[in-house]
């Protein structure tokens, strides 16, 4: 017998480099083999691709951004290589999968860790930039019983004017940035209103929404005397005299308060403070490092609800994971037997509350429940007013009952799946030797049942660790704990209280939010792992 | 340098012909038709998108502005806006309920609104209500408030005026509830009970004189609120107030003809009258001597502080939306009486609308300042478990302080 030849192992230097010569010249030729139109259709899709590449490339660059374009570039580089160069046949079924792994899932994960090292949410929600632009148009006030002007804005030379009439007097006005207001003696007027100065184009509507960012910013001086106010229009066509409470200034980096003279510092937490600690409304979001973890852990009124949200995570999903097991086994088994008449039929009953979706019967068991008008109470505690989901373990009872009618066809599936497929010669050779049912069941189906479903019993814990619906749809976590500052109750799981401390409520914590996604992350996976691993022993038992 | 006449002229032509020249580049057709390359991209809800699109072409029309209308699910709209301004993503309007100022302002996320003297037009719970810390934040366009919706085939006599005697007069007409409220099980409404809270003189925070709220003094816990509690659990006791009876369940209900009196707002009035509900609106009974004074809501405009086209935003309200026309429209639309007054007095002709008006002429705008937020929670849970017997005084009293802790906390 003669093993290919490409099997054998070369020998000298050159021996394998003229392999890999006739390997790359394989290579080429297979790919040229290709047809035409194969050929076509990928230089049309690459073509497409780049195209778009290059444009995002131009339009980020465009705004200033400087990294995401040469992620796109690199990628769009890589892309052609990888699609034209022949052979790299793992790379050219892996690509597309890896680059919307890296978009949908690696680069969301990276991106809420790194909002968990911030303090994002209400009051700090977005860049400093912005933070002292809303500061100063929120100081901005118009002075109390002032007159309207009506104005229209003019241009010389570039530089925008206001030309202000005083509504009392009549008496019209000009003036520009850095220039406080002048009389103008000839005015072209149009009713008591001065619509156009000698030396001075009027603007048009148009013009003035084409400069509205010049025009807005405008700020005409009344007099010389910057406390008398200024002039400011917001619509083009009014102006009003405003008074500015906060002066920014961005070399020293404070915010001075005109009234009081109180000056605020940047506090490097994301916040202007004043030396009495005072703060500003508006803040900005900062990085603070392990802070948000550490608040989970060490802020009492915070970590309290945060153990006890914890603890019944871990029991819920325990316990869901162990009653839907044990009743969809227990099924299984039952309906597995060769006596029970009418199999399918029950099958098919079995399977229906699998089939309809979950957060609907979720709705459903909650109105079931409910303590006055819910049928439970109505019809099979005759008129009782048990308080199912506003009595903390009560609640938590309703929760797992309903998961367990939500759980167990997909447990009863599951095995019966893993009983059909048990060798019957290992039943049988055990029924020989002498084995009672229960011993059968006990140390030959069980522990083979379990080598199949062992992954599965993992992936419905994390599953139910995770079980968002269910609560939100049933108790919204309620009932409440009274003592919390976040907003969590008994029923919550973590994955809920994470929702809540961002989305509900109007003081929103990102940053909180993100840090504790992050620690059931690493719960999960942790809990995942040690599973797998005890799995992996199973199957080597066999 | 002394400009003479000639060269001013001569400067302006060069400027005046460069003008045209970028107007023509920016892509003006016809002459006298205006075009600028402003476009204002507005928040609407589904209900109000239709009333506003015919807004919006005449807007369109007439100035030349472009108005991008995107339909946003009404819930989303205050958390899409704070998240979505900062990336300069947001729109340059929204439409919102007056009650999420606070929050904005905090996140830096609106921007003040000057309405000069338009604002004398409006109803003035309508300006109390958008403004905040002195400044105005919004252009008002509709107001809500709560009031007794009168089944007039099993209670013919307008509503009496103290809360016993509607509950006997309901008790009379025979239907299964003589008085509805719908009350979540676990977060009760205290928006629904604070009518009857006021009529005993109750507040949550004290006002100041221009209306606004001063969330350093809470109120809530003063002797008024503790009478108030009683009051409650002994309503809770009587089984009239039912947490649980959400409000859904009472509005279902009502529509069933099973109560003579409800209590709700405008939303619930157009499926009572197509389950063939002959309805009334009434002022609501006061229960502690007191008027009962509901919370008003108030919708209205919202400029973004990153908005690029504040000046046209501005426009767009003093020139459009403050007009009795759009007012009247947004009202068709809505349902909710305008904020406009003379478009507030035209709606009045619809007896229904009248109803709420007149409810709405004692209301109190729902304080909009971010503390609000930790109220809400608290003050439904412990009226809930003031209904369900818990001992009044003292659970009203353990509220007061654990809200008052948490608005210190911020």
């Amino acid at each position: 017998m003669t093993a290919p030849i490409l099997d054998k192992p070369p020998t000298s230097p050159a021996e394998r480099a003229a392999q890999r010569r006739q390997k790359r010249a394989a290579a080429y030729a297979e790919a040229a083999s290709l047809g035409w139109k194969v050929w076509v259709a990928k230089i049309v899709m690459l073509g497409i691709i780049d195209a778009l590449a290059v444009y995002a490339i131009l339009v980020l660059v465009g705004q200033g951004q400087w990294l995401v374009p040469v992620i796109i570039g690199v990628v769009a580089v890589a892309v052609n290589v990888i699609y034209l160069r022949p052979g790299m046949l793992p790379a050219k079924y892996l690509t597309p999968g890896l680059i919307f792994l890296f978009v949908f899932q690696i680069f969301v994960v990276l991106f809420s860790a790194y909002i968990a090292f911030t303090n994002y949410g209400t009051g700090h929600n977005s860049t400093k930039e912005d933070a002292v632009n809303a500061l100063l148009l929120q100081s901005q006030t118009r002075v109390e019983n002032s007159p309207v002007y009506p104005v229209s804005v003019l241009e010389r030379a570039g530089d925008f004017f206001l030309l202000a009439t005083n509504p009392k007097t009549d008496q019209v006005y000009i003036g520009g940035e850095n220039r406080p207001l002048e009389k103008v003696n000839n005015p072209e007027m149009s009713g008591d209103t001065a619509t156009g100065a000698p030396g001075y184009r009027t603007l048009t509507f148009s013009e003035i929404a084409d400069n509205q960012d010049a025009i807005g910013n405008l700020s005409v001086p009344l007099t010389k005397d910057p406390n008398d106010g200024y002039l400011k229009t917001t619509d083009g066509s009014n102006a009003y005299v405003f008074l500015s409470t906060l002066k920014w200034d961005p070399k020293a980096d404070t915010m001075t308060d005109a009234k009081t003279g109180t000056v605020y510092y940047d506090n490097g937490h994301g916040s202007f403070e004043a030396k009495d600690g005072q703060k500003l409304e508006v803040g900005w979001s900062v990085w603070v490092g392990f802070e948000n973890f550490a608040r989970a852990f060490s802020d009492q009124s915070i970590r309290g609800p945060f153990f006890a949200v914890l603890i019944w995570t871990f029991v819920f999903a325990f316990l869901s994971v162990a009653t839907t097991f044990i009743l969809g086994l227990f099924l299984a088994i039952v309906f597995n037997d060769p006596r029970m008449k009418s199999k399918k039929f029950y099958r098919v009953v079995m399977i229906l509350p699998y089939a309809f979706p979950a957060f609907l019967s979720a709705l459903v068991w909650a109105g079931l429940y409910n303590t006055d008008f819910g049928f439970i109470n109505q019809v099979l505690f005759g008129g009782a007013s048990i308080p199912w989901l506003t009595d903390p373990w009560l609640a938590k009872f309703a929760i797992l009952a309903t998961n367990l009618w939500l759980g167990f066809p997909y447990m009863f599936l599951v095995c019966t799946g893993a009983l059909q497929s048990l060798p019957e010669d290992v039943v049988e050779a055990g029924r020989m030797d002498g084995a009672s049912v229960w011993q059968i069941f006990r140390h030959l189906k069980f522990p083979l049942l379990l080598v199949a479903v062992a992954p599965l019993l993992i992936s419905s814990f994390a599953f139910n660790f995770n079980n968002f619906n269910l609560i939100y749809m049933m108790t919204n976590g309620g009932p409440q704990f009274a003592d919390a500052s976040i907003n969590v109750g008994a029923t919550d799981l973590l994955i809920s209280m994470v929702y809540k401390v961002a989305f509900v409520g109007a003081s929103r914590d990102y940053g909180l939010a993100s840090a504790f996604s992050i620690i059931i992350f690493l719960l999960v996976a942790g809990i995942s792992w040690v599973g797998f691993r005890q799995t992996k022993v199973l199957e080597e038992l066999n | 340098m002394k400009v003479n006449k000639k060269g001013a002229l001569g400067l302006l032509a060069l400027v005046a012909a460069s003008a045209v020249a970028l107007t023509a580049c920016s892509g003006g057709t016809a002459a006298n038709k205006p075009t600028s390359s402003g476009s204002l991209t507005v928040w609407v809800d589904a209900n109000r998108a239709a009333a506003m699109k015919d807004v919006a072409a005449e807007f369109q029309k007439e100035k030349g502005v472009k108005v991008n209308l995107v339909i946003k699910d009404y819930g989303k709209i205050q958390q899409d806006f704070t998240a979505q301004v900062p990336t300069g993503k947001g729109p340059d309007i929204t439409i919102g309920g007056h009650d999420w100022i606070g929050g904005f302002v905090k996140n830096g996320v609106v921007a003040p609104v000057e309405l000069g003297s338009k604002s004398g037009d409006f109803e003035k719970i309508a300006i109390q209500a958008v403004t905040y810390d002195g400044k105005q934040y919004g252009l008002p366009y509709a107001i809500e408030n709560i009031a007794i919706m009168r089944n007039t085939a099993l209670a013919p006599n307008p509503t009496p005026s103290t809360y016993d005697e509607m509950i006997s007069a309901g008790k009379a007409s025979g239907a299964k509830y003589p008085f509805l409220i719908g009350l979540d099980a676990a977060a009760g409404d205290p928006y629904h009970t604070y009518p009857f809270q006021t009529s005993f003189g109750s507040a949550v925070f004290a006002q100041n004189s221009d209306g606004s709220y001063d969330a350093s003094k809470l109120t809530i816990g003063d002797d008024a609120g503790k009478n108030f509690a009683k009051w409650l659990g002994q309503q809770g006791a009587a089984g009239i107030f039912k947490p649980g009876l959400t409000g859904d369940l009472a509005k279902a209900a009502f529509n069933a003809g099973e109560s003579p009196y409800f209590i709700t707002g405008p939303w619930n009035v157009p499926d009572a009258q197509a389950k063939g509900i002959k309805i009334a609106i009434d002022p609501i009974p006061s229960a502690g001597g007191q008027a009962a004074r509901p919370f008003a809501g108030v919708q209205a405009f919202f400029v973004s502080s990153k908005s690029k086209n504040k000046l046209l935003a501005n426009y767009f309200f003093v020139d459009s939306a403050s007009t009795e026309k759009v007012q009247t429209e947004l009202y068709k639309a809505g349902g909710r009486p305008p904020a406009l007054t003379s478009a507030f007095t035209a709606a009045q002709s619809d007896p229904i609308i009248a109803g709420f008006a007149k409810v709405g002429a004692d209301a109190v705008p729902m304080p909009s300042i971010p503390q609000m937020g930790a109220v809400w929670d608290d003050w439904g849970k412990s009226e809930v478990a003031i209904m369900k017997g818990g001992e009044a005084v003292s659970t009203w009293q353990t509220m007061s302080t654990n809200i008052q802790g948490k608005v210190a906390a911020g």
